[in-house]
């Protein structure tokens, strides 16, 4: 009698389970692709203004995942993700390099800042960057580090090493583990300096109150690459979708669109087409 | 100080406008909240009546795990829910991660502890003696058991109430599994999460007003029920 009961009430939890099943049917699958990107292209409001266009062109719908770069190739490893939008240059070579995708493809580039605030107590304005990150440690002040393995917390970490500095475990050194804005609330919270990319700092640049402090510097080039996936490892990879995507991010028309992108705004482009150039040519 | 009166004045004005995009997000959040705490009433209270009334060895540890259920933390629900859901993990088939079916499914998976566990308590609440009497007055176990349900149905609003309360709260486990895509899977928590980070603080406070008014209502509609049918 009670065995019939657990079983009354192992199927019950069983079809309460199953029902969401029946929510999408197998064609609708073909048309759904999952990119796995950077919370700058998101927080910049880049992929608000192009998803949306690519979905009426293609009738593809895309599942943007706005994660760290580091995060968004672990999906595309796992075979979780259809196309990576990321960048984080020496991890994507080495993605490559393992056979994770089948094309990389230049996008984009904007730049990485050190910001920090006006009063600048490590006074690195105007200096190399190598040069700040030096004088940001022998000073101790508050630097915040996004500390969360992307494409931003890489370039941070080369520009210490670049610098022959550790700054793991010093008092100063505040790791966030939070995307580009919220590390960008944190380090203004704590008058300290962080390193961001542009496109993220002056889309919230009028609440921050900290400012461009270095910047030009070849070593901050910030470069996003589309990255379609190997289907031949994850068969349930949408790789007709993933190229798609990649395609129309390289098309003539989006370029421009991303090369206009902010002018209205902020006065001036957040990031600039790099359409079929090789990256040699951006002074890499 | 005068973040917050913005705040307040874009929540007036994204709700006046009947701003669509906040429309959409406020809808989804009820939506799914409502229909993963529907679930696990479906699942909690059957669950919660038989622990109360049955009598098996190992029923206190059963009990004492739904009582810790009853604080399982989001995220880890989340986790978990992700890596089950992931196309390549043991429940890809059914290919839901990042739609509103996933979030639906985590928040019951977080919200069925509480109802079972207030379940328990309501039914064990009851008088001892109106057991027995039910019994004795020659009514069927079925029949007993849907007596005492009606008994307990005032501290049962109560579940519905602190399970309800519970999903529509939870952050962590809605941005894991439905992954906050626009027009898709963003509720009232995960897009306040993402204008924070997006230093929209004015907007973020707005859908805090809104999601505040929410539970308000759904929990004043429930108690208003509750407390018309106090006994006596």
């Amino acid at each position: 009698m009670k065995k019939t009961r657990y079983l009354i009430a192992a199927a019950a939890l069983l079809c309460a389970l199953a029902i969401p099943a029946t929510a999408a049917g197998p064609d609708a699958l073909q048309k759904i692709i999952i990119l796995a990107t950077t919370t700058s292209t998101q927080d910049s409001g880049l992929l608000d203004v192009l998803v949306p266009l690519f979905e009426r062109e293609s009738g593809f719908q895309v599942k943007t995942i706005s994660v760290g770069s580091g995060q968004a190739m672990k999906m595309g490893e796992k075979g979780e993700a259809d196309v990576l939008l990321v960048h984080s240059p020496e991890a994507e070579k080495k993605f490559m390099a393992d056979g994770f995708g089948v094309t990389r493809r230049l996008v984009m580039h904007n730049d990485f800042i050190v910001v920090g605030p006006a009063t600048d107590p490590a006074k690195i304005k105007g200096v190399s960057a190598a040069d700040a990150m030096k004088r940001i440690a022998q000073s101790g002040s508050v630097f915040a580090s996004r500390g969360d393995n992307s494409g931003t917390h890489a370039k941070e970490k080369g520009l210490w090493k670049g610098a022959a500095i550790n700054p793991e475990g010093q008092i100063w050194y505040q790791q966030t583990g939070l995307g580009m804005g919220q590390t960008l609330n944190v380090a203004a919270e704590k008058r300290g300096y962080t390193l961001t990319d542009r496109a993220t700092y002056l889309s919230l640049k009028k609440r921050l109150g900290l400012e461009i402090l270095v910047e030009g510097d070849s070593k901050l080039l910030n470069i996003y690459h589309v990255i379609e996936l190997n289907q031949v490892s994850w068969p349930k990879v949408n790789s007709q979708g993933g190229k798609a995507f990649a395609d129309f991010m390289l098309a003539k028309k989006t370029q421009e669109i991303i090369g206009s992108f902010g002018v209205d705004k902020f006065g001036a482009p957040l990031f600039f087409p790099d359409a079929g150039k090789k990256p040699e040519t951006l002074g890499l | 100080m005068d973040l917050i009166l913005d705040g307040i004045r874009t929540a007036l004005s994204l709700i006046f406008s009947l701003d669509r995009e906040v429309l959409a997000v406020t809808l989804l959040s009820l939506k799914v909240s409502c229909s993963a705490t529907l679930a696990s009433l479906f699942i909690g209270i059957p669950a919660g009546v038989l622990l109360a009334l049955s009598d098996f060895p190992g029923r206190r540890f059963v009990i004492s795990l739904v009582n810790t259920g009853m604080g399982l933390p989001p995220v880890v629900v989340g986790l978990f829910v992700t890596i089950f859901l992931w196309r390549n993990g043991p429940l890809g088939f059914l290919e839901i991660l990042y739609t509103p079916a996933a979030m639906i499914l985590a928040q019951a998976v977080i919200a069925t502890p509480i109802v079972t566990g207030i379940t328990i308590a309501s039914i064990q609440n009851l008088p001892a003696n109106l057991k027995l009497q039910v019994r004795a007055l020659g009514a069927t176990r079925l029949q007993t058991v849907w007596i005492l349900v009606r008994e307990a149905r005032l501290p049962l609003l109560a579940a519905v109430m602190a399970g309800f309360g519970g999903v529509i709260s939870e952050v962590g486990a809605s941005i894991m599994v439905g992954g906050n895509i626009k027009g898709q899977t963003r509720v009232l928590t995960t897009a306040t999460v993402m204008e924070t980070g997006k230093g929209d603080f004015d907007v973020a406070i707005a859908l805090s007003l809104i999601l505040l008014a929410l539970t308000f209502g759904v929990n004043y509609l429930l108690t208003v029920i509750q407390q018309r049918e106090r006994p006596r």
